[in-house]
């Protein structure tokens, strides 16, 4: 029996080959997954014990570790004497003090610009190379070179070095805390083997040159600390301890890797289940494709199954013979898929590298857990969608064989279908409501339930469509039967002439299309909120902003635009990580005397003489929250920073900024009482208005004002809102770019359908051409069907795409998410689907026209 | 669960039909194609059936065969009554009890000649008799054929491959409908001999439904057909007494 299935799988190779490409796309995308993010999550692993090698106990300095939606707060920096004190300790055999910035060190690259790090961290390293122990705690590799001595030098990581062209000798500026300056490349060096840190930088100073340009003279950052023998690192940390000054502590350098690392690899794994749900998406598309051919497979083979019934062949045979097709398909495809995944796994990282995300890669990881996963899902699902045309196959009876043209009448079920559908769809729209607006979910069950309340949607749109295929080929058959003249005329009946296998093939196509449009939609309410959210606060005509646009950038370089003698008013926007009761949020710092010339409060409590005339001890307060955590005008609140410093302000007002973007923190004081508490403030914003507006010389004066922090980015405020709807579509890039490969299985299916059709109806093609149909006329007929069938996919997908973004909308209005179509992008859709039916049919109208018209006669 | 066979009727029938009827359809469309039919089949004969086209010939074999059901009536194969059998026993009857010859052959493309013929053994999953299977193969004819895939053997020799089928498990009966009616003549009268050598020599039963008065000179009996019921029946005669008969048949 089993010889049976695989001869047959044989003799069908095209098809096996095409059914199987339906599921090699998933399983590629899923192991190519599993491999990028475990080659990522090893490459930060090396880096942090490569960091750690040598040390058995870190001292660092005592924040309010404070972090949120994904930022965490810096530490704060140690006085530097406790390194000899550390150091003089009976059990201590060596100790050496170190600066790691994480965010001010900006290399400047080959075009003049300052590296864009996307977020990611740019490193300035401090080390003494001259401490006798210093080789000793050395995390770094230096390739080339030596270590930098004094002002004026440093050590560049050898992903920038390589990228930008760097060599020992060169001179490369640098900006810190101080403004730009030239320092000599000395020398080039790696994290361990790690080949390169993604978009991340860094650059490694000489100590005193670090502590200097990173301000934090007489101080470090972190105290490696090794034990004489048989001194265990636990010993180490109580006796260390005791010594140790309030604003410090000391970890097990174990501890602090380990930390490290499961905060990396919460990282990682947010890329790997954003990537794996489209592994998912592409997988539950093939699941489609696999249905369908098989189901029409198994509708050819009526006769052949009648007969092996005849011959003794139990239900249970007949159904092991699919099965194991499915099996054997679905085995050597995710075999397949999952080397295609090692050279994905490129792809992605390509792709994400175009996008300027790229992340840190070691060599490649190719765990079991891929091969088991990828090997296990892409099976299993293959197997799953064989099922019902297995069990279809068992209900043929043996008299089928003896009967011309048998045609198996429905299932059982089939009367039921559209009341399946419509249970199927409602039970979906319960799911979808239920995940999007109950507020006490969490997010692993909501994303969960809308995962299944979008694949119960598909479902029951699909098992609908059989019905709407008619009507539907009706409308969008018009122009085939328009244009393609007979040829189109026949077109359109072959596409309805079968409505369950053209609605399974449309409904592939369909989950693309609908997955497409919903981002569409989506995107373009956002991109109109968003451009809302900044003109509806922001009056000034400049921004000044870091670079990448989000992360807070050198304050001094606020001071410089100021001294431009273009700029008539300047307002500084510091922002921070801080602490509000126990809720953790931005505290930004405000220019009373200027802010509201550049930003435009809405006050729900309080007017415009609040902010100007906000003293010290004063806060504004968001007042969404103030809601959230029950703050009211005239609280005094208790805002603790990231150092361990605890302000008391009085609430003075409150105010509701657009909710999609608000530009300031939760709650904001004075500038002044801002850089009181921080160490080394920064700005996330300085406005500039100037004299009779915008222009392109002031623009340049402007931007040269700043030149010597290059991270600072000048812009025009309708500039930066078109940058920010630019670095939103290149995320959307990447999403589409992500489901064109769900697109891709789909066409692999209508692929599918469309030989097998031809296959099917080879006799009456013959006759076609017998009484007068042209070989162009048959390639007419097969194209104009595959893009009926295609163009009945976009006329499923495109609303339904619009439907779920709708929906998605509305749960998110507490963010007060526009809902506005993008029709020109929809119909560019329907383009593109139009181009996709026509692509299917390239190979079987080319095979249909082949047809040799005296052999497809005698065909049987 | 077996239904074990009951024991042979003392008679030597291995196939009985107790007053068939089938009727297609309902209401004002039905068709009774079978309007009550009684019959025995001799073990070890070739029992041929003839009658004008829609008198109910495949319709009647289809029942006696377990693949249709009769409306009315019942058939028993070696001693079982079969007309309530379930999907299960009935693949057990099939595989130990029946032989199929079809018009149209019916192999499997995939599969070789020796690959098809051995399919039913395959199926059933007993131990594989190589010697009886090379014998069959031998005697069909086939020996220089094994290897090859139907699509490229001769009508003929595709029908050789499906009697080789119906044989190899050695079944209390073969059926075989029309087995030369896609054939011509000579390659036909070349598959009778084969089918009337299988009765003299291995002592197979066979039922076989035709249109060829030639056809039926080679059966030890012949029933004759009209509109559903059994009308004549005549032992071992000549082509010209069943063109004869025939004749008599077809104007009733
Ligand atoms: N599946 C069916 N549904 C309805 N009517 C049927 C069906 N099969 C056969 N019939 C009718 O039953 C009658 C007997 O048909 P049957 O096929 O048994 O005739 P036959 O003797 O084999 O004819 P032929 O010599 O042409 O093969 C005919 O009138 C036919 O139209
Ligand atoms: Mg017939």
């Amino acid at each position: 029996m089993i010889r049976v299935a695989l001869r047959g799988l044989g003799g069908r190779k095209l098809r096996a080959t095409l059914t199987a490409l339906a599921i090699i796309l998933g399983v590629a995308m899923m192991s190519g997954t599993y491999v990028l993010t475990d080659t990522i999550d090893k490459a930060f692993s090396q880096i942090f014990d490569e960091s750690y090698a040598g040390t058995d106990v870190v001292v660092s300095g005592k924040g309010a570790d404070i972090s949120f939606q994904g930022t965490s707060a810096a530490a704060p920096s140690v006085d530097e004497g406790l390194v000899d004190e550390v150091a003089a300790l009976p059990n201590v055999e060596a100790a050496a003090g170190a600066i790691t910035d994480e965010s001010s060190t900006k290399i400047i690259g080959s075009d003049g610009k300052a590296l864009n790090t996307q977020g990611a961290p740019s490193f300035g390293f401090g080390v003494d190379a001259t401490h006798p122990d210093f080789s000793r705690f050395n995390a770094f590799n230096l390739v080339e070179g030596t270590w930098a001595e004094g002002d004026g030098e440093v050590v560049l990581d050898a992903g920038v070095a390589d990228r930008e062209g760097y060599q020992v000798g060169d001179t490369v500026a640098i900006s810190t805390l101080r403004p730009k300056q030239d320092f000599e490349v000395v020398g080039i060096a790696k994290i361990g083997d790690v080949n390169s840190l993604g978009t991340a930088t860094f650059a490694i100073f000489d100590l005193a040159a670090a502590q200097e340009l990173l301000d934090r003279e007489g101080q470090v950052d972190t105290i490696s600390v090794a034990g004489a023998d048989g001194t265990t690192p636990e010993q180490l940390v109580s006796e260390i301890q005791p010594v140790l000054p309030d604003d410090a502590q000391v970890r097990l350098a174990t501890a602090e890797a380990q930390d490290d690392k499961e905060e990396i690899s919460e990282f990682t794994s947010f890329i790997e289940y954003f990537l794996l749900a489209f592994a998912g998406i592409a997988l539950f598309v093939g699941a489609f494709v696999i249905f369908n051919t098989l189901s029409i497979t198994v509708a050819q083979r009526t006769r052949e199954f009648a007969t092996m019934r005849t011959v003794g062949a139990s239900r249970r045979q007949v159904l092991w013979s699919v099965i194991v097709e499915a099996l054997t398909i679905g085995i050597l495809a995710s075999i397949i898929g999952l080397f295609a995944g090692l050279g994905l796994a490129i792809g992605l990282n390509e792709l994400f590298k175009a996008l300027e995300l790229d992340l840190p890669t070691a060599e490649t990881v190719f765990a079991t857990r891929t091969i088991v996963v990828s090997l296990l899902v892409g099976t299993i699902i293959t197997l799953v969608a064989g099922l019902f045309p297995a069990i279809r196959a068992t209900r043929v009876p043996p008299i089928a064989a003896v009967r011309e043209g048998f045609t198996l009448p429905p299932g059982r079920l089939h009367r039921f279908t559209p009341y399946i559908a419509v249970l199927t769809m409602a039970l979906s729209l319960f799911l979808l409501g239920y995940s999007m607006f109950r507020d006490e979910l969490d997010t692993a069950s909501r994303l969960l339930s809308i995962a299944g309340g979008v694949v119960l949607l598909f479902v029951g749109v699909a098992m609908i469509s059989s019905h709407l295929v008619r009507p539907l080929a009706a409308v969008v058959g018009w122009p085939a039967r328009a244009i393609g003249g007979a040829a189109g005329k026949l077109a359109r009946g072959n596409s309805v002439r079968n409505p369950g296998r053209t609605a399974a093939t449309a409904a592939a196509l369909m989950i693309g299309i609908a997955l497409v449009t919903f981002v569409a939609v989506l995107a373009n309410g956002m991109k109109a909120s968003n451009r809302e959210a900044i003109e509806d606060q922001v009056i000034a005509d400049y921004v000044v902003t870091a670079q990448d646009g989000f992360t807070p950038f050198v304050a001094a370089a606020g001071d410089s635009v100021a001294e431009a003698p273009q700029a008539e008013l300047v307002a500084n926007v510091r922002s921070d990580l801080a602490r509000v009761g126990d809720a953790e949020t931005y505290l930004t710092g405000i220019e009373p005397d200027t802010i509201l010339e550049t930003y435009r409060f809405d006050w729900k409590e309080g007017n415009d003489s609040v902010a100007s005339g906000l003293g010290d001890d004063g806060a504004i307060v968001d007042a969404n929250f103030a809601e959230d955590h029950d703050i009211a005008v005239g609280d005094t609140i208790r805002v603790l920073t990231p150092s361990g410093q605890t302000l008391e302000q009085e609430v003075m007002g409150l105010y509701e900024p657009p909710p999609f973007y608000p530009l300031l923190g939760g709650v904001s004081v004075t500038k002044e009482r801002f850089d009181s508490a921080f160490e080394r403030p920064r700005n996330q914003f300085t406005f500039v208005n100037v004299a009779g507006g915008p222009s392109g010389a002031t623009t340049a004066a402007l931007t040269e004002a700043v030149a010597n922090f290059p991270d600072a980015k000048v812009q025009t405020r309708e500039a930066w809102i078109n940058q920010q709807d630019e670095d939103f579509n290149q995320f959307l890039t990447m999403l589409y770019v992500l489901l064109a490969l769900s697109v891709i299985v789909s066409i692999f299916g209508m692929v599918n359908t469309l030989v097998l059709s031809v296959y099917e109806r080879t006799r009456e093609l013959g006759m076609l051409r017998a009484v007068g149909m042209t070989r162009r006329q048959a390639r007419r007929m097969v194209r104009h069907e595959s893009v009926i069938t295609a163009l009945i996919g976009a006329a499923l997908g495109l609303p339904l795409g619009v439907f779920l973004a709708a929906l998605v909308t509305r749960a998110l209005q507490e963010f007060d998410v526009r809902f506005s179509v993008p029709w020109g992008q929809l119909v560019f859709f329907a383009v593109i689907a139009v181009i996709v039916g026509i692509l299917a049919a390239i190979m079987p109208a080319r095979r249909a026209a082949k047809l040799n018209v005296l052999r497809a006669l005698q065909y049987e | 669960m077996q239904t074990e066979p009951q024991a042979q009727s003392t008679n030597g029938a291995v196939v009985t039909a107790n007053d068939v009827t089938r009727v297609y359809g309902a209401g004002e469309t039905a068709v009774h194609a079978l309007r009550g039919i009684d019959l025995e089949i001799q073990r070890g004969k070739l029992t041929g059936i003839m009658g004008p086209s829609g008198s109910g010939k495949s319709t009647l074999m289809h029942i006696l065969a377990g693949l249709d059901r009769p409306t009315e009536g019942e058939v028993t194969i070696d001693g079982t009554p079969i007309a309530r059998l379930g999907d299960t026993e009935l693949t057990k009857l099939r595989r130990r009890h029946i032989g199929f010859v079809f018009q149209f052959f019916n192999l499997l493309p995939m599969l070789t000649a020796e690959e098809n013929i051995r399919l039913p053994l395959d199926l059933a999953g007993g131990k594989n008799d190589k010697a009886w299977t090379d014998e069959v193969i031998e005697r069909v004819g086939l020996g220089d054929r094994r290897k090859h895939r139907p699509a490229e053997l001769s009508g003929g020799q595709q029908q050789r491959v499906a009697i080789a089928r119906a044989l190899v498990s050695r079944p209390t009966v073969v059926f075989a409908d029309e087995p030369t009616g896609n054939l011509d003549s000579t390659t036909g009268a070349e598959i009778l001999d084969l089918l009337r050598e299988s009765v003299s020599t291995l002592g197979q039963t066979i039922v076989m439904v035709t249109h060829d008065p030639n056809a039926c000179s080679f059966s030890d009996r012949t029933l004759f057909l009209a509109d559903g019921l059994i009308v004549r029946e005549v032992a071992k005669a000549d082509a010209h007494e069943i063109v004869t008969t025939m004749e008599e048949v077809s104007h009733l």
